[in-house]
């Protein structure tokens, strides 16, 4: 076995066990920082795949600054497992119900797709470098870039404006 | 990969961690050196001559202290939190250039732990991590001051981690590159970054003494309101881990913002040096101007501890929010406009 599949086996491991001890563990701190792992796996498998600049990013928006303001959100809150909310037997069921049939539909989808790995071409362009990407990204794919970043701005907007209101609500 | 790669990388990285430890270390006899000075004091003079031995009984102390622990259900978080703490302030040191090229033994040895092309980004991304170390320790102390200290330290990096990033991009524009390596080689001789972007300077300095929570914006230890903020259930060496982490911390920005803005390992006359001593003698001379750029800075951030009170905490949002966010997008729009000046004039020939 060679050293990148032996790395690829142990961080995906890490990713799987954190994802699902996300799920899993009853203390909703736990559970947030098993997600941080996760994504510091996630992180890891972006360098496997030759692009730091998304590790990197991926790492400074996801670690860095969403967990972040969830662990302030959640550690403020003060959870206590009296206030955990009990679900009817009906929902529980429910819900074992339909996460089968989304199980099943998705096993379905892999099984017919037909995978394209092997037909990347390598173009001898060195996507490790942000001078490329940035070229790439603001000259091919010029449109959707920006269209992102309005979007950005709007939810911004929109979530300013969602706080504001709450203040002169009261 | 050679072989001689790796152990030339492994020795590079150990005498920069030991570096690393010994100016943190002495940093805390400095500190206290610089405060007596101000205040008109001795200082410690006890251990050894001139107090030169303080650190090792300091350390001395702290690891033989009792090891207390606060009745908390979450012990192996309160062991993580420093140890976040003090990885966190180690692992920035990775992608600084410490110096210029060495021609030794045939061959060149860049003294830099690794060249990466997202050196900046890594330094933003290692940063933003750093505040779990206190997020988690205050949390898992179990204590109201501890949460509290903890909450006010982390919204004070956070908010004060967009300022510096604004203020990094303006640099950015202006060097078209991430990487530290090629920023220190383009200011050689006296092409000090400093000079042309002074307010990003002064923003990133700003927002490093706020990142690493030393006065005027050390809310988090403020001890007439939080006791000791977020370390208050810690003893013994976990303590003095976020203690050292503090002071490896002050040790790695004054690095960074040496490299960014005050030339790194460059001095004026390193190409007249070169030419006439050699590469390795301007090399060494060099280092030790990078280093003593970082004991400057590291003289900076003790002499405003010791002569501006801490701010109170409206005032730090305030700061960090209304006043310096906005002057770094104007810094933006500046260096824009002066960049799309000079390409004009050298598109049009004048």
């Amino acid at each position: 076995m060679s050293t990148i599949l032996i790395i690829f086996c142990v961080l995906a491991a890490i990713t799987l066990s954190t994802a699902f001890l996300t799920i899993f563990s009853r203390n909703p701190i736990h559970s947030a920082l098993y997600l941080v792992i996760c994504f510091f796996s996630i992180a890891g498998h972006y360098l496997l795949l030759n692009s730091q600049f998304l590790a990197i990013m991926h790492l400074i928006v996801y670690s860095g600054a969403i967990m972040i303001l969830f662990l302030f959100t959640i550690m403020l809150m003060n959870l206590n497992k009296e206030n955990e909310v009990h679900k009817p037997r009906i929902t529980r069921l429910g819900a074992i119900v339909s996460f089968c049939l989304i199980c099943i539909v998705l096993i379905l989808v892999f099984i017919n797709s037909k995978p394209i790995i092997g037909e990347y071409v390598h173009t001898g362009e060195d996507y490790q470098s942000i001078k490329v990407l940035g070229h790439v990204l603001l000259n091919e794919y010029m449109v959707p870039f920006e269209f992102a970043s309005i979007l950005l701005l709007v939810a911004m907007i929109g979530a300013v404006l969602l706080s504001k209101k709450e203040k002169t609500g009261k | 990969m050679d072989s001689t790669i790796i152990i030339e990388k492994s020795i590079i990285i150990l005498v920069v961690f030991a570096i690393t430890m010994l100016m943190a270390m002495y940093s805390t006899l400095a500190e206290r050196k610089v405060a007596a000075w101000l205040q008109d004091r001795i200082g410690p003079n006890r251990a050894g001559k001139g107090g030169i031995l303080q650190p090792l009984a300091d350390g001395l102390k702290l690891f033989s202290k009792e090891e207390f622990e606060p009745n908390t259900p979450n012990r192996f978080l309160f062991f993580v939190g420093p140890a976040i703490a003090m990885s966190t302030a180690l692992m920035t040191s990775a992608v600084i250039p410490w110096g210029d090229k060495f021609h030794l033994f045939g061959r060149d040895i860049i003294l830099q732990a690794t060249d990466i092309d997202i050196a900046l980004l890594y330094i933003i991304g290692i940063l933003s991590i750093g505040v779990y170390g206190i997020m988690i320790g205050g949390w898992a102390s179990n204590n109201k001051f501890s949460l509290m200290g903890a909450v006010r330290a982390a919204s004070q990096m956070i908010s004060y981690e967009v300022a510096m990033g604004l203020s990094l991009i303006a640099l950015l524009m202006m060097t078209g590159t991430l990487s530290l390596r090629e920023i220190s080689l383009q200011q050689s001789e006296m092409n000090w970054n400093v000079f042309y972007q002074p307010l990003s300077f002064l923003i990133f300095l700003i927002c490093a003494f706020a990142e690493t929570n030393r006065t005027p914006f050390d809310l988090a230890e403020c001890e007439t309101e939080l006791i000791g903020g977020y370390h208050t259930e810690y003893s013994s060496m976990k303590m003095g881990f976020y203690l050292f982490a503090e002071y490896a911390n002050m040790f790695i920005s004054s690095a960074i913002l040496a490299v960014l803005f005050f030339g790194g390992y460059n001095y004026p006359g390193m190409s007249w040096a070169v030419e006439n001593w050699g590469v390795n003698i301007a090399n060494i001379i060099g280092i030790a101007v990078l280093f003593a750029k970082i004991c400057g800075f590291i003289f900076f951030y003790m002499w405003v501890r010791w002569t501006i009170p801490r701010f109170r905490y409206d005032q730090l949002m305030h700061l960090g929010w209304r006043i310096l966010i906005p002057l770094s997008i104007i810094n933006i729009v500046i260096t824009g406009i002066v960049i799309l000046r000079a390409e004009i004039a050298s598109y049009l020939g004048f």
